[in-house]
């Protein structure tokens, strides 16, 4: 398959993905008000999800943007394992993302510079959103870390647990390398200085500390994920599989 | 967070040069997250260029059994509205 429609692939999916997760918690947020601020959050990721869909869809020619998000596997999907991982407590869902906004606000500063103009476009789009995401993410790290000592614990906790799925931020394999050398793509392992930064600065406001780096999943980019994709995608998918002529 | 949350005050801007008018309120623990809070909900179909959040408790309102003293030795006084004047032409916003 075409390099440019897996690199692609790979950014949309690790919006969709995230989105179904935030979508999750509409509804069931702590407050009126983080409900509707964490469902927003969701919307911003379809909506990001969708732009990215649209363009692999054209690229390949044979498939929707639907047909992409609905109707793939589990092994077909390239999103970052993290995206993945459940919502846990409030707080697990704020560390997860918080690692993750803080690469993809990096990432799409980057990609915002690529040669692909509607690339380009995209990222420029979609770093509005990804900026106010990882300010929310991190006021909130902050808010739960120097909050109590059990919110500390608990936040520190997650942290830990998902320490293990920031390694894959930064692999490079040989995709990511011919879309970087064609001035397409991004430099993931140049990002890693700024995200430690970003990372460190926002724990120390928090009083948490930054985990070692030990054992790092991996795997997401061959399509390889842990337990918990295949039941979001059943869910998720389980209509437009269930009835295919249904119409939005 | 409930129990630590307070009400705050929502002030929108609809455009440079406007006043900020009041359009609600939200709960939230702290004024970032006030902001943040109105952020979401009052702004996200492009309704505003700034917020302004105010602690409820530290609004002073004038109280009801006060009306008449405030207000009724206006009401037979028009001569107080500025009528003699012509509006120009292409003014806005007065």
């Amino acid at each position: 398959m075409d390099n440019l429609f897996i690199y692609i692939l790979r950014i949309a999916d690790c919006s969709l993905i995230l989105g179904q997760r935030m979508s999750e918690w509409c509804s069931k947020g702590p407050t009126l008000e983080e409900d509707i601020a964490l469902s927003n959050i969701g919307l911003d990721l379809f909506g990001q999800a969708n732009g990215f869909y649209e363009y692999a869809s054209k690229i390949d020619g044979n498939k929707s943007a639907d047909e992409l998000a609905f109707k793939r596997n589990e092994r077909e999907f390239f999103n970052y394992q993290i995206s993945e991982q459940k919502n846990g407590h409030f707080g697990t869902t704020m560390v997860r993302n918080f690692l993750r906004d803080a690469f993809k606000y990096l990432f799409y500063n980057e990609l915002s510079k690529s040669k692909d103009e509607t690339l380009a476009a995209l990222a420029s789009k979609s770093i509005k959103e990804v900026k106010y995401h990882l300010r929310h993410s991190s006021n909130w790290i902050i808010r739960l870390g120097d909050g109590t000592n059990e919110s500390n614990e608990k936040v520190q906790k997650s942290l830990d647990f998902l320490w293990q799925f920031t390694g894959e931020f930064f692999e490079m394999d040989e995709i990511d390398n011919k879309m970087l050398q064609e001035g397409i793509g991004v430099d993931n392992k140049k990002l890693k200085n700024e995200w430690n930064k970003i990372i460190i600065d926002t724990l120390n406001k928090g009083k948490l500390n930054k985990p070692e780096d030990g054992y790092m999943a991996s795997g997401s980019k061959k399509g390889i994920h842990t337990e918990h994709l295949g039941f979001l995608l059943a869910e998720m998918q389980y209509l437009p599989r269930a009835y295919p002529d249904a119409k939005w | 967070m409930t129990e630590k949350a307070t009400v705050w005050e929502v002030f929108i801007q609809t455009k440079n040069g406007l006043a900020h008018k009041h359009v609600g309120n939200v709960h939230a623990a702290d004024k970032i997250m006030a902001l943040e809070n109105a952020r979401d909900l009052y702004t996200r179909r492009n309704e505003g260029s700034c917020i302004w959040v105010v602690k409820s408790s530290e609004i002073i309102s004038s109280e009801s059994e006060d009306s008449e003293a405030f207000f009724d030795p206006s009401n037979d006084k028009m001569y107080r509205h500025p009528t003699f004047y012509t509006m120009p032409d292409g003014a806005k916003h007065i």
